[in-house]
C-alpha cells in the first residue's frame, strides 16, 4: 500500500471538518469502548492475564527462529506448502504462481492486513485474476475502491447512508436503508462467489508452532467458507504471528476478542492444519501458507521490538483520542491509532512517517488497554529521540527547546526571565485575563483557544520575598 | 519531616497561588518545607521531544536539589510522573545516577497522593463552596494511580458538591508542544472535554495539572464561557484562588 503518513496534518484538519466521518467516529467509539469495559470488568484478574500474554509474546519474540522452525516442521508433516517471503513483490508474486498453477479465474478472501501491506489484489486483478473480498466490512471498501480506515472493522468510517448508495450504485438495485436487509444483499452477491470460486485467501492471526496450525478470527463465517470451499488456500501471514503453544493460543483467546469487540469469544475461530485427508469431507485440495517478513527482523533486533507482540486487537485506536477524531485513513498506512504510529515508521523508515509518533498526547490511554502490554507512547518517545538523534525535528521546534533548556539549566537567568514574562504576561491579559492574540510559537495556541494570563509575579519571587520578610 | 516542594516551572509562571496553596497545605500537616531556589523545569518538554541529553541535565539538576528531603511533593501529576517514572529509564544509561534516580522516585509523591497516603490529611481551612467536577489528568491517572485521593480530599469539603462528568479519564487533548504542533487535533478534543463539563453543570472544573488547566480554561474562555471555574484542587482545599496572591 502507498504510504501517505507525510500528509498527516493536512489530512487529519481535513478529517476533523468532514461531518459524515465524524458522525461515524462517534459511533464507532461507542461500539468498541464500552462493550470492551464490560467484559474486561467481568474477569477478576484481566491485569494478571495481560502480563501472562505479554510473557507468553515476549518468549515467543525472543526464539522466533526455534518456533518458526518448528512451527513449519509441523505445517509441512500435515501437508502444508511453505513459503517464506522477504519483500511484498514477492509475496504477490507467490500467490499469482500460486493461482496460475492451479488454473485459478476468481479468489474469494477473508480479512488479511497483510495483504494490504502488500497490495496484494491490486496486483492479482493485473494478472487478470478476479478477487472478491468477503468480510462485510472489506467487501464494502472493495466496492468503494479505498483502504481500510482499521484494522478490525475496515469500514468503520463509512455511514449506512454511505453503504446504502454505494451498493445502490454498484448493485444496480433499489436503494435500501436498513443495515439488516443491506447485510442480505452484500450476501446475496457474495454467495455464488464462494460457489465458484477457484481459491481462498485469508490472513492468519496466529500461527501455532506445537501444531503447525494458521488461525483466523471472523463474526460473518466468511471466512470459514474461504478456508474450506474453493480446491485452493492460500493463508498469507508474517513472522511475529507465530506462537508457541496451543496453550498459548487459548490464553491469547481470552484477550482478543475482549480487547477488540467486547465478545468473550468471536463467532468464528477456525484452526487450518494442513489440506484436506482422505478422510475429510471437505476442505481444500492444497494448502499453502506464505509468510512475510519485511521490517519485523529489523523491529526484532531494535528497542522497538515490544510492537511485535501486537495482536491486531485494535483497542489502542479505539480508546487514543487522536484516532477517536480524525479516523484511520489520516495515518496514511495500513496500520491506524498508537500501534500504527510506532509500525509504520518502524516497517517504512522514520523520516517517511514523522507526524505519526508526534501526533500524540502521550495519554496512555492505549498502553492501559493494550492487551499484550506494549508500552506505546514510550516506543513513540523513542522513535522521536531517534527523529532527534537524525536531526529530521523542525528547527522552530529545536531551537525553542534549546533556548528553553539553555534557561532552564541557569537559573539565575531563569528566575530574571520568568519574572519579565509573568510581569509581560499580566500586562497583555488586561482586565479579562486572558491572552488571545500571541506571536510566534504561541500563536499555534491562540489561534484555537486563549491562554490564561499569569498573575504578575512568579511563585519563587512571592515565596522568597514572603519568606524573608517574616524572617526580618 | 523536611518536604521539599518541586512546584513546577509552569506553576511558578503561571499561576503561583497554587504553589502557595500547596504550602499552606503542607504547614498545616505539620511539614517542613523546603524550596530549593534553583528549580526550574523536570525536563519533561526535552524528554518528550526525544532531547534525552538535556532531559538527562535537568533530570540531575533535580536530583541534586532534592538530595536531603525526607519526601518531595509536587502540585503535578505530569511532573511527578516524569519523576516517579521516567527518571529511571531516562538516567539508566548514568549508573551514579540511576541509583540516585530510584532513591528520589521512591520519596517522590503528587500532592493529593501524599495529603492521603502520607500525612492522612481530613480537615481543610477553606472558604470554597460549590458544585465541582474533577478532571483526572492522564499522567496523574496513568502513571500515578490518582483516582481516589483527590476525591477522598475534596469528600471532606463540607460545602463542596463533586457531581463526576462523562469522560472525567479522557485526555483533554493537551499533550505538551502537540497542542500547538497539532492544534486542530488538539482543539478538537478539549472541546469535547467542554462538552462533557458543560453538560456536568458545575461551577468549577477541578484538576491537577497545569497543563490541562491552561488547555481547557484557554477553551472554555474562547467558547465565551466565562462562569465555569477551573481550579487546581490544592486552590480549592485552601481556598487561595489567586487573587490573594496578589
Amino acid at each position: 500500500m502507498e504510504l501517505t503518513s507525510h500528509q498527516f496534518k493536512s489530512v487529519s484538519s481535513a478529517k476533523l471538518k468532514d461531518v459524515k466521518l465524524q458522525k461515524a467516529l462517534y459511533k464507532a467509539k461507542d461500539g468498541f469502548v464500552v462493550p470492551r469495559a464490560k467484559v474486561v470488568a467481568e474477569l477478576d484478574n484481566f491485569e494478571e492475564i495481560r502480563q501472562a500474554a505479554a510473557d507468553v509474546r515476549d518468549h515467543g519474540l525472543a526464539h522466533l527462529d526455534v518456533y518458526l522452525e518448528e512451527w513449519e516442521k509441523q505445517a509441512q508433516a500435515a501437508g502444508t506448502i511453505v513459503h517464506w517471503a522477504e519483500s511484498y513483490e514477492e509475496l504477490n508474486a507467490l500467490v499469482v504462481k500460486i493461482a496460475q498453477d492451479n488454473q485459478v479465474k476468481k479468489i474469494i478472501k477473508s480479512k488479511s492486513m497483510v495483504g494490504e501491506e502488500t497490495g496484494l489484489n491490486r496486483y492479482v486483478e493485473g494478472h487478470g485474476i478476479e478477487v472478491k473480498e468477503t468480510d462485510l466490512g472489506e467487501y464494502i471498501i472493495q466496492q468503494a475502491d479505498e483502504h481500510p480506515s482499521h484494522i478490525i472493522a475496515p469500514a468503520t468510517h463509512k455511514s449506512k447512508d454511505d453503504v446504502a448508495d454505494l451498493f445502490a450504485e454498484k448493485h444496480q438495485r433499489p436503494r435500501l436503508d436498513d443495515a439488516e436487509k443491506l447485510t442480505h444483499e452484500a450476501r446475496e452477491i457474495l454467495r455464488p462467489h464462494f460457489l465458484d470460486a477457484d481459491m481462498g485467501i485469508t490472513g492468519a492471526n496466529f500461527m501455532i508452532a506445537e501444531t503447525g496450525s494458521t488461525v483466523i478470527l471472523t463474526n460473518e463465517g466468511n471466512g470459514r467458507m474461504t478456508t474450506t470451499m474453493p480446491r485452493v488456500h492460500v493463508a498469507i501471514s508474517s513472522i511475529e504471528k507465530c506462537i508457541p503453544t496451543l496453550d498459548d493460543f487459548a490464553l491469547m483467546m481470552r484477550l482478543l476478542p475482549r480487547s477488540a469487540t467486547g465478545q468473550v469469544i468471536s463467532n468464528y475461530v477456525s484452526m487450518t492444519t494442513g489440506p484436506k485427508r482422505a478422510k475429510d469431507n471437505d476442505g481444500p485440495g492444497e494448502f499453502h501458507v506464505i509468510i512475510l517478513d519485511v521490517g519485523r527482523t529489523r523491529v526484532l533486533g531494535s528497542d522497538l521490538r515490544d510492537a511485535l507482540r501486537c495482536i491486531r486487537c485494535g483497542a489502542c485506536m479505539n480508546h487514543c483520542p487522536v484516532y477517536q477524531n480524525v479516523g484511520g485513513h489520516a495515518y496514511g498506512w495500513v496500520y491506524p491509532g498508537p500501534i500504527g504510529s510506532v509500525l509504520t515508521p518502524a516497517y517504512n523508515g522514520i523520516e517517511n512517517a514523522i507526524d505519526l509518533p508526534n501526533a500524540a498526547t502521550l495519554c496512555n490511554q492505549c498502553g492501559v488497554v493494550c492487551p499484550v502490554k506494549i508500552p506505546l507512547p514510550d516506543l513513540m518517545r523513542k522513535l522521536r529521540e531517534k527523529q532527534y538523534e537524525r536531526n529530521l525535528k523542525s528547527s522552530a521546534e529545536k531551537w525553542s527547546l534549546r533556548l528553553w533548556a539553555y534557561l532552564a539549566l541557569r537559573p539565575k537567568l531563569y528566575s530574571i526571565v520568568t519574572r519579565i514574562m509573568a510581569r509581560v504576561g499580566k500586562l497583555l491579559g488586561g482586565d479579562s485575563r486572558r491572552i488571545n492574540h500571541l506571536l510566534f510559537g504561541g500563536k499555534d495556541w491562540t489561534r484555537h483557544r486563549d491562554l490564561p494570563a499569569p498573575r504578575g509575579r512568579t511563585f519563587r519571587d512571592i515565596y522568597l520575598n514572603r519568606n524573608k520578610t517574616t524572617n526580618r | 519531616m523536611r518536604v521539599g516542594l518541586f512546584v513546577t516551572c509552569v506553576v511558578d509562571l503561571m499561576r503561583p497561588s497554587i504553589g502557595l496553596a500547596a504550602v499552606k497545605l503542607l504547614e498545616r500537616a505539620d511539614c517542613e518545607v523546603i524550596f530549593p531556589e534553583n528549580q526550574t523545569c523536570c525536563g519533561q518538554p526535552a524528554y518528550n521531544a526525544g532531547d534525552r541529553l538535556t532531559a538527562q541535565q535537568l533530570a540531575r539538576k533535580v536530583i541534586s536539589e532534592f538530595a536531603d528531603v525526607d519526601y518531595v511533593v509536587i502540585p503535578s501529576g505530569s511532573c511527578g510522573g516524569m519523576i516517579k517514572t521516567h527518571y529511571e529509564e531516562l538516567l539508566s544509561d548514568l549508573p551514579e545516577y540511576r541509583v540516585k534516580a530510584q532513591w528520589l522516585a521512591a520519596r517522590t509523591y503528587e500532592l493529593t497522593d501524599f495529603l492521603v497516603n502520607v500525612v492522612d490529611m481530613d480537615s481543610f481551612d477553606t472558604t470554597f463552596q460549590g458544585a465541582i467536577a474533577y478532571h483526572d489528568s492522564c499522567a496523574g491517572l496513568r502513571e500515578l494511580n490518582i483516582k481516589e485521593q483527590p476525591r477522598k480530599l475534596l469528600s471532606h469539603l463540607a460545602h463542596v458538591d463533586l457531581k463526576e462528568m462523562a469522560g472525567a479519564e479522557q485526555c483533554c487533548g493537551f499533550g505538551g508542544t502537540f497542542s500547538v504542533k497539532y492544534g486542530d487535533i488538539s482543539s478538537r478534543i478539549v472541546d469535547l472535554k467542554c462538552d462533557d463539563l458543560e453538560a456536568t453543570e458545575v461551577d468549577a472544573l477541578v484538576l491537577g495539572d497545569l497543563g490541562c488547566m491552561l488547555n481547557i480554561e484557554g477553551k472554555l474562555r474562547r467558547r465565551g464561557n466565562h462562569k465555569t471555574k477551573v481550579l487546581h484542587i490544592a486552590e480549592v482545599l485552601t481556598g487561595l484562588v489567586g487573587e490573594e496572591t496578589e
